[in-house]
């Protein structure tokens, strides 16, 4: 097993009397894909920018190794047309001071996000696949260990939507960094990803892709239509539910309260 | 050139050009109206140093940041909308501060002077003061510029990134407060933001680096004090309302442009 990078335990995040997130274990370790998957209102964001530290949490505890440097892609950028700021001016200002790539892996990266003829372009002029790209470019600019993607194809066609999951596959195994990713289109995630994680407020399952797509809880989920996609994944049960929705047996600690 | 003239003009060149750079800030990081609010509490501070008997200026400064910190507070509990919370806490702080003065001896003060400014009746000594201000603010914005910029494109970005959001956004409020301050000298609480966020917006359309923008929005700036003086010089017309005249002209004739108009 590699190194764990960042470890969260029972985390939950509470607004009013809402739990937006409640009871979730994460582990996220080098070299590593996780994505979690949810529908809307999941709390997927509210995981990811908890584990950043960007929202205060109600419970749990987080561990990171010493030093650890985030890579952030936040799921999208806003910026005032006022403010005038060329793609490398940008990029520039997600520079670390130590840790920087070295120019050939700067030349391979920018490459690879198809990045070199934007770079004297107007921020504000990008279309929603070149800011993707850019953003992505950002966040690896500091040799991240660990590379923190919200909804990474947001606003993307389909096509750019494949060739960014390429890239982040192809990033992982350029710096050997650990991947968290939001999602919430299961097909093209699901080839691509070592560690699946399916929230709502609570992990509803987790494990291998073809172990979560066949998951009851899975199905409950999302719908014999959105599961199906994904049927060509092998049966591999490790639990059953009840007619409650409780566990019977498996490494689940909490049942499914939805669907 | 008589030496009024000559200190009005120096005092209004240096405030226009740290008003370059900090009024960049605002533009991009929509705090207009923050700024207005905050010039507005202006006033009170001026009411509490002449009630306490302290420096007015230090006064002004402390009162400043202390709404300047309130709203943020509030802002971030969401109690009610932003604009109208900003809406509230500027009139309300303009009125209170009018009221005060009022209770005061009305031959020793010049509430037109503090509304609109006194260009004209800066003397030596406040001259010092302003370059002392000035040059703070210009150092600490020049050593805070980079994360500042980064805060600005985007927070969570920056916070990740390891730069302390919430301190900096205090710092530039702070550095708005001192500058409000020393301006309030040149153009009065009424028309203080007007000097910060004219020229800026005004340098945007040439511009295509930020440090460009806040370059080019202190020369302008300091065109419009240069400007607005020589108005008020031989037209007779109210120096702080000059100046913001000329820089609101620089504005719509930059405007006017074609918007492919870029130095490189």
């Amino acid at each position: 097993m590699s190194e764990v990078l960042l470890s969260a335990t029972d985390l939950g995040v509470k607004r009013g009397n809402r739990w937006l997130i409640k009871g979730v274990d994460i582990s996220l370790e080098a070299g590593q894909i996780t994505t979690v998957i949810g529908p809307n209102g999941a709390g997927k964001s509210t995981l990811v920018r908890s584990l950043l530290n960007l929202i205060k949490t109600t419970s749990g505890d987080i561990t990171t190794i010493k030093g650890l440097r985030i890579g952030y892609m936040p799921q999208k950028l806003k910026l005032e047309d006022t403010l005038p700021l060329t793609v490398a001016r940008f990029l520039d200002l997600g520079r670390h001071k130590q840790h920087q790539l070295s120019p050939q892996l700067w030349h391979d990266l920018l490459h690879e996000c198809r990045a070199e003829k934007l770079l004297n372009r107007p921020m504000q002029e990008l279309s929603g696949g070149e800011t993707q790209r850019i953003l992505l470019l950002r966040a690896l600019l500091r040799k991240p260990h660990l590379l923190v993607l919200d909804e990474p194809v947001q606003g993307v066609d389909v096509t750019g939507q494949v060739s960014l999951y390429n890239l982040i596959g192809q990033v992982r195994n350029i710096l050997g960094c650990g991947i968290l990713m939001v999602s919430h289109d299961l097909h093209l995630v699901m080839a691509a990803t070592d560690q699946v994680i399916c929230l709502n407020q609570h992990i509803c399952c987790s494990g291998h892709p073809e172990q979560v797509s066949q998951d009851p809880a899975f199905t409950d989920l999302f719908g014999p239509q959105g599961a199906g996609n994904l049927a060509l994944y092998n049966h591999q049960h490790n639990h059953h539910h009840t007619s409650h929705g409780e566990i019977i047996a498996g490494e689940h600690h909490e049942g499914c309260d939805h669907g | 050139m008589a030496n009024f003239l000559l200190w009005a003009w120096l005092g209004g060149l240096m405030i226009a050009a740290v008003a370059g750079p900090l009024g960049s800030f605002m533009v991009w990081r929509r705090m207009a109206y923050f700024g207005d609010t905050l010039a507005h509490a202006a006033l009170l501070g001026v009411a509490l140093g002449l009630l306490l008997q302290v420096n007015i200026s230090l006064a002004v400064v402390l009162v400043c940041l202390l709404l300047a910190l309130l709203l943020s507070t509030l802002v971030h509990k969401r109690i009610i909308a932003t604009d109208t919370l900003l809406g509230i806490l500027s009139h309300a702080s303009l009125s209170l501060g009018l009221v005060s003065l009022s209770l005061f001896d009305h031959q020793s003060i010049d509430l037109m002077g503090f509304l609109f400014g006194d260009l004209l009746a800066i003397g030596q000594h406040d001259l010092l003061w302003i370059a002392l201000a000035c040059c703070l603010v210009l150092v600490i914005l020049v050593s805070i510029w980079t994360p500042l910029l980064s805060i600005t494109v985007n927070e969570e970005l920056a916070q990740v990134e390891g730069i302390n959001v919430a301190w900096m956004r205090t710092l530039l409020m702070l550095l708005v407060a001192v500058v409000i301050a020393v301006a309030m000298k040149v153009v009065g609480v009424l028309l203080i933001t007007s000097l910060l966020i004219i020229p800026a917006a005004a340098a945007r359309r040439l511009s295509s680096s930020p440090e460009q923008m806040a370059l080019l929005a202190s020369l302008l700036g300091m065109l419009a004090v240069t400007g607005g003086l020589a108005l008020s010089w031989f037209y007779d017309t109210p120096a702080g309302p000059s100046v913001v005249v000329i820089a609101s002209t620089l504005f719509f004739l930059l405007f006017s442009f074609p918007r492919s108009f870029r130095l490189s």
